[in-house]
């Protein structure tokens, strides 16, 4: 792992040490300690029941851990979780929004809830409409309201109260791409204004789009942690794809280069590589030496899916066909 | 707890959110007064003559049975209007906890208790105003009450009392309640619970196992006050008795909601 700057205050952010919670005979977490510097964007990825969720609801105050110690935006999660509430926000995997209110008047009972005066509401409720591009249906129903625009409300109810750390479980789940990019571009600009943002999420691009820092969490445990470039970097992911036009041109060319990935049904051979030209040269021209030849070519460079299918254990049978 | 000193304020606000659901969505509250109406309709109309001879009011005298009988039943109806109402409290409790918002109050540095004081005071106001339309209805087939205005505030005092004692209890129900459905089926039996009382027939008719459970349930002693209120027959220690069973029943289903609410989540 990379070293990263000292966070001038480091309270403020999230710190987590072994948190651990099971439901009866099944354990959810198993130990996660994670630590996020103030004003920054952090993603937890991992897959469907890795334990992100329950991460979320112990850090946002919402059920306890059974064992382990946190501290969220500078104050200790067991003694005083009164404290933390005042500090964060929480939009969660599914809308949480009063389907029976109009948009306005859910950001209003936040800011109600958030005990600010009258005016002050008022005045962030009109604010925040505006900037997610909600004043034109301010005083619809959020029952009429798409699945985008309902998180968009959910996220600027949870902004009334201008909280320092920000936990968004899921925030794009179930979105259009469209309506994703909108939601990405609102959650880069928060950071704008400083606040802490812990992120979930089973979307690599999403992690690698925001994330400053990203932890893979599988079955309970933190697998791997670092930033984007970080992870690509541990797992050597790319290859060379060669596609032949018969199989005896397949054939051959394995041959030639030795222990590669093969699909015979197909006819592609995978030859691991680091994706530079020197690498790409030399394959082509033992080929071109042989007389074999190559139909198309593509180079796969490492991305985060490889990492995540290498660390989460689901990637075992597609890696195999790479080495 | 630094949040108490907002509970009054929280309160309110979940409260004006109650009351703009109840608004919006009026489907609940007309049918869970239609019940109690179409019910004294039915016995004033279908049983009214027949019982009208078996029942025994001091004050009404010289209409027709059907009349007596009238004057009889309707505060047990009101009562039973009471009841139904409550059920709207553990519908909406219930689609409330099934739904996002409500781990939205749980992370919020509000007063816990808010979110259900808002739901039983929403109730409330609902269930009085249903009981304007049943008084209504009685008073258009023949109900005539001879009421003080001290007593008719005492009857919206007992009435009022009863509400929120239904409604604490209701919300409870709604809580434990896995859906909406079952949420809007388990508190039915309070609803039967009049019928069982004097409300419909007096308990001296009954059998006497019967009778011995119709005396001694909260329904009867109620019931005996709302009557005595508004049409002047002996209430006798049955008011204070009445009084006790709705505190009883209200801290009760308070205590019984509050443990339920704060059950696997952290105070």
């Amino acid at each position: 792992m990379k070293a990263t700057a000292e966070p001038i205050t480091p309270d403020r952010g999230i710190t987590a040490h072994g948190l651990r919670k099971s439901y009866g005979e099944k354990s959810v977490l198993e130990g996660v300690s994670l630590h996020i510097p103030e004003g920054t964007i952090f993603a937890l990825l991992g897959p469907n029941g890795a334990g992100k969720t329950t991460t979320v609801q112990i850090l946002s105050t919402l059920i306890s851990a059974d064992g382990g110690q946190a501290r969220v935006a500078g104050h200790d999660l067991d003694q005083e979780p009164d404290e933390i509430r005042a500090a964060i926000g929480v939009t969660g995997q599914f809308a949480a929004v009063d389907e029976l209110l109009t948009a306005e008047e859910n950001i209003l009972l936040m800011a109600e809830l958030s005990h600010l005066d009258r005016s002050v509401g008022k005045e962030r409720a009109a604010r925040l409409l505006r900037r997610f591009d909600l004043t034109d249906d301010a005083d619809k129903l959020v029952s009429t309201f798409s699945g985008g625009m309902r998180r968009k409300l959910d996220l600027a109810m949870t902004l009334v109260a201008e909280p320092s750390v920000i936990f968004l479980d899921e925030p794009t789940t179930g979105l259009d791409p469209r309506s994703r990019r909108t939601m990405w571009e609102l959650i880069r600009n928060l950071v704008a204004d400083g606040v802490t943002i812990f992120l979930t999420t089973q979307y690599l691009e999403e992690a690698d789009q925001l994330a400053d820092r990203i932890a893979v969490l599988d079955h309970g445990k933190l697998v791997a942690e670092g930033t984007a470039e970080d992870l690509k970097n541990r797992i050597p992911g790319g290859h060379i794809s060669l596609r032949f036009s018969d199989e005896s041109g397949l054939e051959s060319a394995a041959g030639l280069l030795g222990s590669v990935g093969r699909n015979t049904e197909e006819l592609t051979l995978q030859v691991p590589s680091d994706g530079g030209i020197p690498t790409l040269r030399a394959v082509l021209d033992v080929l071109d030496d042989a007389g074999v030849q190559v139909e198309t070519l593509t180079v796969h460079s490492p991305d985060l899916d490889d990492v995540f299918l290498a660390l989460t254990g689901q990637a075992d049978a597609q890696k195999e066909n790479v080495r | 707890m630094s949040t108490s000193s907002f509970a009054l304020r929280d309160s309110k606000a979940m409260l004006r959110r109650n009351l703009k659901h109840a608004q919006r969505n009026p489907q609940m509250t007309v049918s869970v007064v239609a019940m109690p109406i179409v019910m004294l309709l039915m016995f004033v109309y279908v049983f009214g003559s027949a019982l009208g001879n078996g029942v025994d009011l001091p004050g009404a005298s010289g209409g027709s049975a059907r009349d007596d009988y009238t004057n009889y039943v309707t505060p047990g109806f009101v009562l039973m209007a009471v009841a139904t109402s409550s059920i709207a409290t553990a519908v909406s409790v219930c689609s409330d906890m099934t739904k996002g918002i409500i781990n939205r109050f749980r992370t919020m540095a509000i007063s816990r208790a808010s979110v259900l004081t808002g739901h039983v005071g929403g109730n409330v106001i609902q269930t009085l105003i249903s009981l304007v339309l049943v008084i209504g209805v009685a008073l258009a087939v023949g109900f005539r009450p001879d009421a003080t205005p001290v007593e008719w505030l005492a009857a919206i005092g007992v009435i009022s009392l009863l509400a929120i004692a239904f409604s604490w209890i209701s919300a409870a129900i709604g809580l434990g309640s896995q859906t909406v459905e079952a949420a809007s089926n388990a508190p039915m039996p309070l609803t039967f619970l009049p019928f069982l009382s004097s409300a419909v027939v007096p308990t001296d008719s009954m059998p006497a196992g019967l009778r011995w459970f119709a005396e001694y349930q909260p329904f009867t002693p109620i019931n005996e006050t709302l009557r005595g209120l508004l049409m002047g027959t002996e209430i006798g220690n049955d008011g204070v008795i009445a009084v006790a069973w709705c505190l009883g029943l209200s801290l009760l289903g308070y205590l019984w909601s509050r443990s339920i609410f704060n059950r696997d989540t952290r105070s």
